[in-house]
């Protein structure tokens, strides 16, 4: 089954790369716009820390979109921006379009009603901690769909068996509380959960993170299902292995900025990343060189002014004093000479 | 040696979470252990930890037998294992800053005046550097306190190292670092190593030898 899954994301993957090139210049209409996101909190005595800087990307229907990069990155504060929950200490800058709202500078009454769950699902880190430990997965669904289809009482007892049918949640655990459920399946509750509303955008933030291999396997490939059927996905995480199971295009995050943004079987297949940093973490798995990238990650509160990788990458000339632009996918003064294969 | 022989060990009478597991770690060796969540393995990497008294079996540590478990244990066995936690936040006193945080061990065991140096040094080897030294955890990230976790649990010196999913919550450029870290540390000492985890390609990379837990516990 899992092998099945994924020869027509290939095939599809192929075809998309065939149209790209046919009809240059007219992509896919994308549901989600993102340009020029940056980020920044303001802290005491007028510091401030810039988490992300200038991010751009789109997303299209049936398209799944993995952002990768280490702890502290910045990859869950884009993710908070994109749902207007960040902190009220936090400026932003540029913007991020789901067809005609600016989720960056929509108020909170739009986010609130038209928006969150109804036009991006959520599914969460920790599932266990995104559901209410005191009511059942039953109750929570049936509330749920309350708010956000406006399912008439009567019907709501089907409608949540549907609803937890769609996330592969088993029907005769609904009267159970989260604490009675496993990681995979309280997992499964909270993909249910943000998939209620029809959403035509996912949000997954570390929807991996603590489960097994089995598990992350399993949990990857129903994501990829909700893509298949329609769904754009943005998936955050730091689970390469993830990434590389469920992504058809991968975009590298390091000290706030995009750095690499890649089509996934070239990213992980040949010719490989880019980008010195998505080449360094991708030694870094034990199934490769398993090597670390020497040294750690700058200050997101003190970046040098050029490249925030320079200090790290064994490339580094004079030219890394100057921040490098975002060209032809990737932010680095010395890619490597030769070019991708799909132009 | 760490010998664990026929343990059964759970949290509740009656409903063990580990039945008759059977593990041994010679001097020196590193094994890791697989299994899948919620198997029991973190409960037996607490028993070998001597965190957690078994309901039955023994535990032989460098051929003594272990009679006292937590507190109970005496200190010279207590000290000759260290251990890191999956989940560094929860591993990890919120009021201390990290400087404090690694010498935590040698100031409970009255060694105090060899903190400063010994801080100095494994901050060098993990990789932290002086700023970071002064900050609390939740001013770092995961990977730099799980940097510091490693550290404290290095601080003393232990001939038994347990590392129960040390790296679960890392990204692979931190998990290879650590795992660098600790392999220095064995190199040196001599120490063996208990890796628990659900990564059988890390583990096997990582081990000498990397056992499941259908060959270590009874079902």
């Amino acid at each position: 089954m899992k092998r099945s899954a994924a020869v027509p994301r290939n095939a599809r993957n192929a075809l998309s790369a065939v149209g790209r090139s046919a009809s240059e210049g007219s992509p896919p209409t994308p549901l989600l716009s993102v340009r020029g996101l940056s980020v920044r909190f303001r802290m005491r005595g007028g510091r401030h820390i810039a988490a992300v800087a200038d991010a751009d990307f789109d997303l299209a229907p049936g398209e799944c979109l993995a952002l990768v990069g280490e702890s502290g990155c910045g990859k869950s504060v884009l993710a908070s921006a994109l749902l207007g929950l960040l902190p009220g200490n936090a400026q932003t800058a540029g913007s991020a379009l789901l067809g005609d709202v600016d989720l960056l500078t929509a108020d909170e009454r739009t986010l609130a009603r038209t928006v969150r769950g109804r036009r991006i699902g959520l599914v969460p880190q920790s599932p266990a901690a995104h559901l209410t430990p005191v009511r059942t997965v039953g109750a929570q669904l049936a509330e749920t769909l309350r708010a956000l289809t406006g399912t008439r009482k009567q019907d709501l007892d089907a409608a949540a068996r549907a609803a937890a049918e769609r996330a592969a949640f088993p029907v005769d655990h609904l009267d159970r509380y989260p604490h009675e459920l496993s990681g995979g399946l309280a997992q499964r509750a909270a993909t249910a959960l943000a998939l209620v509303g029809e959403a035509p955008l996912l949000l997954a933030d570390e929807p991996t993170t603590g489960l097994d291999r089995d598990l992350v396997d399993r949990t990857v490939d129903e994501l990829r299902r909700h893509v298949d059927e329609g769904h754009a996905l943005l998936v955050i995480t730091h689970d390469l292995a993830a990434a590389e199971r469920v992504a058809d295009r991968v975009a590298v995050m390091y000290a706030g900025r995009i750095v690499e943004l890649a089509d996934a079987a070239c990213f992980f297949g040949t010719p490989g990343p880019r980008h010195p940093y998505a080449r360094g973490l991708l030694n870094a798995l034990p199934e490769r060189a398993f090597t670390p990238i020497p040294g750690m990650p700058p200050e997101l509160g003190d970046l040098p002014p050029g490249c925030a990788f320079a200090a790290r990458c064994p490339y580094a000339t004079d030219a890394c004093a100057v921040r490098p632009a975002f060209t032809d996918g990737v932010a680095c003064h010395h890619p490597p000479a030769e070019e991708p294969a799909r132009a | 040696m760490l010998e664990l022989d026929a343990i059964t060990a759970g949290y509740e009478r009656g409903a063990p979470v580990v039945r008759d597991a059977h593990l041994t770690v010679a001097a020196g060796e590193a094994v890791g252990l697989l299994g899948p969540s919620g198997c029991g393995k973190s409960t037996l990497a607490r028993v070998a930890a001597l965190l957690h008294r078994p309901d039955a079996g023994t535990v032989t540590l460098d051929g003594s037998r272990v009679t006292g478990w937590r507190h109970r244990a005496p200190r010279a066995q207590r000290t000759a294992i260290g251990v890191v936690f999956q989940q560094p936040r929860l591993s990890a006193d919120p009021r201390l800053s990290l400087r404090d945080l690694i010498a935590e061990p040698l100031r409970a065991t009255g060694r105090r005046d060899e903190a400063a140096a010994r801080v100095r040094e494994l901050s060098r080897t993990t990789g932290l550097g002086d700023d970071l030294l002064g900050r609390r955890p939740h001013e770092v990230s995961d990977g730099q306190l799980q940097r510091a976790c490693l550290a404290r649990a290095l601080v003393l010196r232990p001939r038994w190292l347990v590392c129960d999913e040390m790296t679960a919550m890392l990204d692979a450029s931190t998990t290879a670092a650590l795992v660098a870290v600790v392999e220095a540390y064995r190199r040196e000492s001599g120490a063996g190593l208990l890796a628990v985890g659900h990564d059988r390609v890390l583990l096997e990379r990582w081990c000498d030898r990397t056992l499941r837990w259908d060959e270590v516990a009874a079902a």
